[in-house]
């Protein structure tokens, strides 16, 4: 009863975060639902015993990922209501409804297939941690064997594609560091003009804005 | 209790009647602790500073944070044409509620023993319960989570109010919160790796045998030391109180409050520096560990760990007193270049240690191995941040052409 009803509520918290996103006018309401979505979510894990996934979707999705969406959001100053009807590209409407429509199949598929795959069997997360009696889910102490199956299977079975992910994510790291760099100013800037004694509140304000570009590097 | 969050099992009144309870008395001393703090930090300041300090409202102007919190309940609510009203009313119950949230895990008493059936637990209502609000599975990360969720009550206050000042503040304080929480969870990483168990109520456990038990030691003093200097960032204490900068920012994110609202901030604020002291003794002091003397034993680890809270809420304050603040490019090169390199080669020592432990290799070649790998890290570090400054220094050669003629 209790878990149907824990159920209810985070569900409904996803899906009017997810729906308040897409509505949203203002850039910024839009993150918070997404927040709202993103806590649902991980609810809804720790009512499948996945403590730690739940507290990593909190970590780093809602505490790391939506920060930096709001960062973004603030330093960009599009973050007031904007209309955005106009602009759109030839056809959009319709090839957005495509889209949403295979999205849609696509899920109905998904959980179809899953539901098959796992009707009556015992869920992965206990046959990969070893772990034989499925009822036993309510003891902390199997919590330390979800944690541990997770690390294995990251480290032994999944290793290259971790290992390859945190590679692609360097390189786009690096990627960003060399696209935002300021490279070459002077040419087109006050500096070029300006007298020797300005030089110094001409620093002032380049200081100023780097500083600014570090901190969207962050 | 804990392993059952959603009563599969059925519903026993019993435990929700143990954990209302809990609840309530947590709230209320975290309420009355946190106007505790506020007094002392004022007294102890005064006391650096060669003032007298509050001494009008009550003994030694004990009452002086009662009577200011009655005041903020009758002041006048404003709130800026300019701001966003759904989001300005928001941000502060982010802040209070994560600040409350994090103070669950602590356990605050319980004797710990290596005897079975004295792990930390005392008996109420016929329910043999543990004196800390929860122990979920995840535990210290809780913590985690919530430091890095109170980064929106800063973030959405300062973007909310519609004003510059509160805007800067806010983004310097979640671009600082969300730099030091890197080194922050790498310091409790260290702290889980050896105790073994990401439950505080097992980390508190492992270190009940004694001082030289305690984490502080077992983990080198290096989490401790990277722990305490990203908490006292992430709660905007001085020296990195570059957040409400008074003078270059005003108030920072909290310029355009006023009322219960700012109170709310500020009681966030006091609370997490309770919270941060809590976490640390039971992270590194062995919580509430401590000789027991003699008449009731349950009450001595209490005391134990109320000292060792006030004796952190001491050092804060003295922080605040001696320290001059940093400048933002000063903060933001110890966060990265130096805290979170360090303690990843940190943590890196400590799984070759656990990981020569089970393996039996020899402590002295892993020892010197460890110096190897850090020497090399370290030159590597260093070469590149002086090729990056030389860049620079380049860089600003060719944009003042009149500095480079005057040099050479």
């Amino acid at each position: 009863m209790v878990e149907v009803v824990v159920f209810a509520v985070a569900a409904a918290a996803c899906l009017v975060g997810a729906i308040g996103v897409v509505l949203s006018r203002n850039p910024v309401h839009a993150a918070l639902m997404l927040v709202m979505t993103l806590f649902g979510i991980a609810v809804l894990f720790v009512a499948q015993q996945a403590h730690f996934i739940a507290a990593v979707q909190v970590i780093v999705y809602a505490g790391a990922i939506v920060v930096l969406f709001l960062f973004v959001i603030m330093l960009l100053g599009v973050d007031r209501a904007t209309e955005l009807s106009m602009g759109a590209l030839p056809a959009q409407r319709w090839t957005a409804a495509a889209f949403g429509l295979g999205g849609a199949a696509v899920l109905i598929w998904l959980v179809a297939a899953v539901d098959r795959l796992f009707k009556g069997a015992k869920s992965l997360a206990l046959e990969t941690a070893g772990v034989t009696d499925a009822g036993a889910g309510s003891d902390p102490t199997d919590y330390v064997a979800d944690v541990s199956a997770l690390a294995r299977s990251l480290f032994s079975d999944y290793v290259y594609a971790f290992e390859l992910t945190s590679l692609l994510l360097i390189v786009a790291v690096i990627g960003t560091v060399i696209l935002a760099r300021r490279s070459g100013y002077g040419a087109d800037g006050p500096r070029a003009d300006q007298p020797g004694a300005g030089q110094y509140s001409g620093n002032a304000s380049e200081a100023a804005s780097t500083g600014t570009s570090s901190e969207a590097g962050q | 209790m804990t392993g059952d969050p959603l009563f599969a099992d059925g519903v026993d009144w019993g435990d929700i009647a143990v954990m209302g309870v809990k609840v309530v008395v947590a709230f209320a001393a975290l309420l009355v602790a946190t106007m505790f703090m506020i007094w002392f930090e004022r007294k102890l300041i005064s006391d650096m500073q060669h003032r007298i300090g509050p001494n009008v409202a009550g003994p030694w102007g004990l009452l002086q944070a009662f009577a200011d919190g009655v005041k903020f309940f009758f002041k006048e609510d404003l709130r800026p044409a300019n701001a966003d009203p759904l989001v300005f009313r928001l941000a502060p119950y982010i802040s209070a509620v994560t600040a409350f949230v994090a103070f669950a895990i602590v356990p605050v008493g319980g004797v710990f023993a290596d005897e079975p059936g004295r792990q930390g637990t005392v008996t109420l209502f016929g329910k043999e319960t543990i004196l800390q609000v929860a122990d979920p599975p995840v535990g210290i990360l809780l913590l985690l989570a919530m430091s890095s969720v109170a980064v929106y009550g800063v973030m959405l206050a300062g973007w909310s109010s519609g004003s510059k000042y509160p805007l800067i503040g806010s983004v310097r304080a979640s671009a600082q919160a969300i730099s030091y929480e890197a080194a922050l969870g790498m310091s409790v990483v260290a702290v889980v790796i050896v105790a073994g168990s990401l439950s505080t109520q097992s980390i508190v456990a492992s270190q009940a045998g004694g001082v030289n038990t305690w984490l502080l030691l077992t983990t080198g003093i290096v989490p401790f030391l990277v722990f305490l200097i990203s908490a006292t960032a992430e709660l905007n204490r001085p020296p990195f109180d570059l957040v409400e900068a008074e003078q270059e920012l005003v108030g920072g994110f909290h310029t355009e409050y006023s009322s219960i609202r700012f109170a709310l901030f500020f009681l966030a604020e006091f609370m997490n520096v309770i919270t941060m002291s809590a976490i640390m003794v039971t992270l590194f002091f062995g919580g509430p560990a401590g000789p027991v003397f003699f008449g009731w034993t349950w009450l001595w680890p209490t005391v134990w760990f109320l000292a060792k809270v006030v004796a952190f809420l001491f050092m804060f304050v003295w922080f605040r007193a001696t320290l001059p603040r940093l400048r933002y490019d000063q903060l933001m090169s110890l966060g990265w270049k130096v805290l979170i390199p360090v303690m990843l080669f940190w943590l890196m020592f400590l799984g070759l240690v656990q990981l020569s432990g089970v393996q039996g290799w020899n402590r002295i070649w892993v020892f010197v191995a460890a110096a190897i790998g850090f020497a090399l890290g370290w030159a590597l570090l260093a070469a590149a941040l002086r090729a990056a400054k030389r860049n620079s220094v380049d860089d600003d050669a060719e944009a003042l052409p009149t500095h480079t003629a005057g040099r050479s």
